[in-house]
């Protein structure tokens, strides 16, 4: 039983938590480009400095928590109805709509946002479309823009959102929205008052699944947005393997993680009340 | 007698109650929905529909339709640097899934069936973490650990021994997660039932709970496997510089634009996806 215990224990403590102790430390050193690994150890808050002062950092933090804010706020609108859908379909139909939901999610992570490099590209697939239909006659190029890096994160996540959603609302007690209705209630507000309070538990864990993530998120960024789009987890890619300052990427990692504590937390919670709750 | 026809029955009153909810709860909600499900579905599948397709084009450029072609896909099997690639990502996947299934399999157990012990508080954080934790920092804290432990003792060099711990790392969280939400809903009765008979735990994990929790821990596998074929971020900070996993070679050849050998790439990992998903919903309603 003891081992148990100590395999994953010990496995999650030496590769998980020590590490992060490893990130702090480097964190507070030097960059020093003729050293290997290129580090000089120290107590120096230079790094940290440069990163609450220097104007691309800054938009960088700025510009990730918005454009991970947007995108998930985009999922919900676009998840939250595909889950009470499921959830309202036949009995025997669920497993399939749910599966069609999440077969995306079991193939490449790094081809589904290359699907659209493509599609989006100024003479692309989408562009093609709206020419030829002359929907828009002159469309402007969407790759390379921030809409392109919300596009991206919706796509990507959305099986993330929509499976909470649909769970916190399968669980719904249908007798709750016969006795709203006959106590004449509207079905908009049957649905405001019953259905969406109801649902919250579901929606606080789908936006967090896309939210934190999507806050981090580099391949996104980088093959869809542009040069204008700053993001945190690119930055800190860059600073690594570009430039080669590992103490700067360290404190961008710390930083990060300080930033997404509370909401990882909020998360870890939710799951051990869930798991109660079962 | 003339009044009671006008009463309803207790159960004619409920068939009208759960007829149709639609009806009673909105058919333009329900409407709405329907149609932002038929929406969302054609948003997840013509990215997809389009880039298999376009790997069957003639042209180079994805944009111009010029007539049926399959040498992107003879390209793509006369591709060593590919092939290779595939080939290594195939081994680590199966080295980390079959580890993590193991370490996660125990992680899952201790945390459904062992009430109290040292640090468990912790324990549940270190378990669930690694599932939210953005992978850049991942990344980099676990590069930083395997450089300094390569500083100081000259091991391990980096490859595939790195890359298959950092998948494992990360896929402990989810067969846990799954192993821990199976063991929290099934009747420990029989548990207890072979203990009171005398069988040791062991034993009684080995016959009993095992054969009960078993698909949970072959999704876990199968979950952990996908995840660790589809690692771009982790592999990259951790590979060093000999080894090259499939998603590398697929990254580094699609930031310098579209290929059509990546569509047909793409088109061969969709295809296996469906048909592993499918083959094991068949399997569990088989079961059921």
């Amino acid at each position: 039983m003891r081992l148990v215990i100590a395999l994953p224990y010990l496995w999650l403590a030496t590769f998980f938590l020590l590490p992060f102790a490893l990130v702090l430390a480097i964190a507070f050193g030097v960059n020093n480009p003729d050293a290997v690994p290129p580090v000089d150890l120290g107590v120096s808050l230079k790094n940290f400095r440069l990163l609450f002062t220097d104007d691309l950092y800054l938009a960088a933090w700025l510009g990730s928590l918005r454009i991970a804010a947007a995108s998930t706020v985009l999922c919900l609108l676009l998840g939250y109805p595909m889950a009470y859908a499921i959830a309202r379909a036949r009995p025997g139909l669920r497993p399939l709509l749910l599966m069609a939901v999440i077969l995306p999610f079991w193939t490449s992570f790094l081809i589904r946002v290359y699907a659209w490099m493509g599609l989006l590209a100024s003479n692309g697939i989408l562009n093609q479309f709206l020419r030829a239909t002359g929907l828009v006659d002159n469309p402007g190029t969407i790759l390379g823009t921030e809409w392109a890096v919300h596009l991206g994160i919706v796509y990507a996540y959305l099986p993330f959102m929509v499976l909470p959603v649909y769970a916190a609302l399968e669980k719904l007690d249908t007798s709750l929205l016969e006795a709203a209705a006959d106590l004449g209630a509207s079905p908009l507000v049957a649905f405001l008052t019953v259905t969406l309070p109801q649902s919250l538990p579901g929606i606080l864990a789908g936006c967090l699944l896309v939210f934190i993530p999507a806050v981090g998120e580099f391949v996104i960024p980088d093959l869809l947005g542009g040069t204008g789009t700053l993001m945190i987890g690119k930055v800190l890619w860059d600073e690594f393997f570009l430039n080669s300052d590992w103490p700067l990427a360290s404190a961008v990692a710390i930083c990060l993680l300080v930033l997404l504590v509370g909401p990882i937390a909020l998360f870890q919670r939710q799951q051990a009340k869930n798991l109660e709750r079962q | 007698m003339p009044g009671r026809a006008r009463l309803p029955s207790p159960k004619r009153s409920r068939d009208v109650g759960t007829a149709s909810p639609q009806s009673r709860f909105g058919f333009a909600q329900a409407g709405f929905a329907f149609t932002m499900l038929a929406f969302g579905y054609a948003f997840l599948y013509l990215p997809i529909a389009l880039v298999i397709v376009y790997s069957f084009n003639e042209s180079r450029l994805v944009t111009v339709w010029a007539g049926f072609s399959t040498k992107w896909w003879s390209a793509l099997f006369a591709n060593e640097a590919m092939l290779g690639a595939a080939w290594l990502s195939l081994r680590i996947a199966l080295v980390s899934a079959t580890v993590a299934a193991v370490i996660g399999l125990a992680a899952g157990y201790a945390l459904a069936r062992v009430p109290r012990f040292f640090g468990r508080t912790l324990f549940g954080s270190l378990v669930i973490a690694p599932m939210v934790m953005p992978e850049v920092v991942m990344g980099i804290s676990m590069l930083l650990l395997f450089v300094g432990s390569d500083r100081l003792m000259g091991w391990p060099i980096r490859g595939f021994l790195t890359i298959a711990i950092a998948h494992i790392t990360f896929s402990i969280a989810f067969v846990a997660v799954v192993v821990q939400a199976r063991l929290a809903d099934f009747d420990r009765s029989l548990e207890e039932a072979a203990m009171d008979l005398g069988a040791t735990p062991w034993t009684t994990f080995r016959t009993i709970t095992l054969p009960l929790i078993a698909p949970a821990v072959g999704s876990g596998w199968l979950l952990a496997f996908t995840l660790s074929l589809d690692d771009l971020i982790l592999t990259q900070f951790v590979a060093g510089a000999q080894s090259e996993t499939l998603p590398m070679r697929v990254y580094s050849s699609v930031r310098l634009g579209v290929d059509p050998q990546i569509n047909a790439l793409a088109t061969i990992i969709m295809v296996v996806a469906a048909c592993a998903l499918i083959f094991s919903g068949w399997l569990t309603r088989r079961k059921a």
